[in-house]
């Protein structure tokens, strides 16, 4: 077909899978199921999620339709998807976090965030010892393009429950 | 013309000296206990030698000079909050007589600026207030100059003690308490500095500015307002690692609903809104003339004053 919509794309989907036998074969069922034309697949055994999971990235290529149809697939097939698009990471932002992060649970809070489809790209802490001083933490996130503010929104709630200091980047980034 | 000055701090002291070299005069000035009157124009070395002596201005009181004819009434009183009195009422009285009012007072700009217009669109006088925002850096008048349908946010550093107490902070990695102390000894900061660290004194010069750019109703209850006190140096050097620093920085969108922000703001170490010490630095964006970066002292008797005597020059 000519269709410029039917036209394919190279898409990175990023599943979150639980460390048991045939689950990697599970999650791939629904994208060839789909017509989907798989590209590579980047298992990373060894490093896991905050929830504990091991992250696959798997690159994809497929029309846009076909694409919405093999991430609803995914997710019906009980397969965690973290993110979907053919843009991963448009838009970082960094944020510090100051407070009892240790006490507040700092997985618990870096997995809300991803929670949130922001990828946490990098976390630096500091916590100096001997000292009165409460701990800071230096996130920084990826999400896509245009989901910046509901990021930071996330962090906002969570800094606010949990009682953090936080220090946003500037409304719209570096100036 | 005939100023009449209400308010005797550093700003109001500092409008009296150098009003003459403006080619104005003064003929009244009032501190909160006393005034000293002479419709002739007032000896303002004597009157300010008399304040710095016996701690009085004159014999009268501050409704004297209230009650004095004068062309334009420079309102300096401390800023206050909530009804924003007694400057209000000051600068209500001068507009029911025709007189022209010059602000220094943030508290009838920010918490009753609509108010304020009314009486103004009432009177033959005009109210001017550049010293209320950015002390002696003419954001004010840019604003009127680009028009402000014209400027659609603006962002900045806009108090000199909290910026003080975060660039020597970041700069020698030393703690909140420490560099506040530091700062009281220098007069920089205030014995009570609640004002300028917990975000307050920013966050009204930002409601002011949305008031500006907008339909004039948004007061401090409006603003979203955080300081710098849970600041530590652990958190400014993690910032430095990746390039960035903390500011105190406020923030104005433009629109139907202007929002208002102040707070700690992660800015690159050497960008534009990273001034150190008690620099000011307001950045406007505008529609038509792009991004335009005004800094220069936000505060100091003589720096404010000089923009309380612009404004009377301004005047029609």
């Amino acid at each position: 077909m000519s269709d410029a919509s039917e036209s394919r794309s190279a898409y990175t989907v990023r599943l979150e899978l639980v460390d048991e036998p045939g689950e990697l074969l599970r999650a791939l069922a629904p994208i060839a199921d789909n017509g989907g034309n798989l590209l590579s697949i980047f298992h990373e055994r060894g490093s896991l999620t905050p929830r504990g999971h091991i992250p696959v990235e798997v690159d994809l290529e497929a029309t846009p339709e076909r694409f919405e149809t093999i991430v609803s697939a995914l997710r019906e097939a009980g397969v965690n998807v973290i993110r979907a698009g053919a843009e991963r990471y448009g838009e970082e932002l960094s944020v510090v976090l100051i407070g009892d992060l240790v006490e507040t649970d700092l997985s618990d809070t870096l997995s809300r965030v991803e929670q949130a489809n922001a990828a946490v790209a990098d976390v630096a802490l500091s916590a100096p010892a001997g000292t009165d001083e409460p701990s800071s933490a230096r996130l920084r996130l990826a999400t896509e393009t245009g989901q910046r503010e509901r990021a930071l929104d996330t962090v906002r709630e969570l800094a606010d429950e949990k009682d953090l200091h936080l220090v946003e980047p500037l409304a719209g980034g570096d100036r | 013309m005939n100023i009449a000055v209400v308010g005797c701090g550093a700003v109001g002291r500092a409008v009296c000296e150098l009003a003459g070299s403006y080619g104005h005069r003064v003929t009244a000035i009032a501190d909160s206990t006393s005034a000293a009157v002479d419709e002739n124009g007032l000896d303002v070395t004597t009157v300010l030698d008399r304040k710095a002596e016996r701690g009085t201005v004159g014999s009268g009181d501050r409704e004297h000079a209230l009650a004095s004819e004068y062309d334009v009434l420079v309102e300096a009183t401390p800023t206050t909050l909530g009804d924003a009195e007694p400057g209000f009422s000051h600068a209500e009285r001068a507009l029911a007589r025709d007189a022209h009012v010059v602000l220094a007072n943030k508290g009838p700009v920010a918490e009753r600026y609509g108010d304020l217009r009314a009486a103004e669109r009432d009177s033959a006088g005009t109210v001017l207030f550049e010293a209320t925002v950015g002390g002696a850096i003419p954001i004010l008048s840019t604003i009127a100059d680009l028009g402000s349908e014209d400027v659609t946010a603006v962002r900045g550093v806009l108090n000199g003690t909290a910026n003080f107490v975060l660039s020597r902070m970041s700069a020698e990695g030393l703690d909140y308490e420490h560099v506040l102390a530091e700062a009281q000894d220098l007069g920089v900061a205030e014995t009570d500095p609640t004002f300028d660290v917990e975000g307050t004194d920013a966050a009204l010069k930002c409601v002011i500015l949305a008031n500006v750019l907008g339909d004039g109703d948004v007061t401090l209850d409006d603003a979203q307002v955080e300081g710098i006190t849970r600041l530590t140096p652990s958190a400014l050097d993690l910032a430095s690692e990746d390039g960035r620093t903390v500011r105190l920085v406020g923030e104005v969108t433009d629109g139907e609903d202007p929002t208002v922000r102040v707070g700690p703001r992660l800015v690159p170490e050497h960008g534009t809104l990273a001034v150190t010490g008690t620099q000011n630095i307001v950045q406007l964006e505008t529609r038509h003339a792009g991004q335009l970066n005004l800094s220069g002292r936000g505060a100091g008797g003589r720096a404010t004053a000089s923009a309380v005597l612009a404004d009377i020059g301004r005047l029609p």
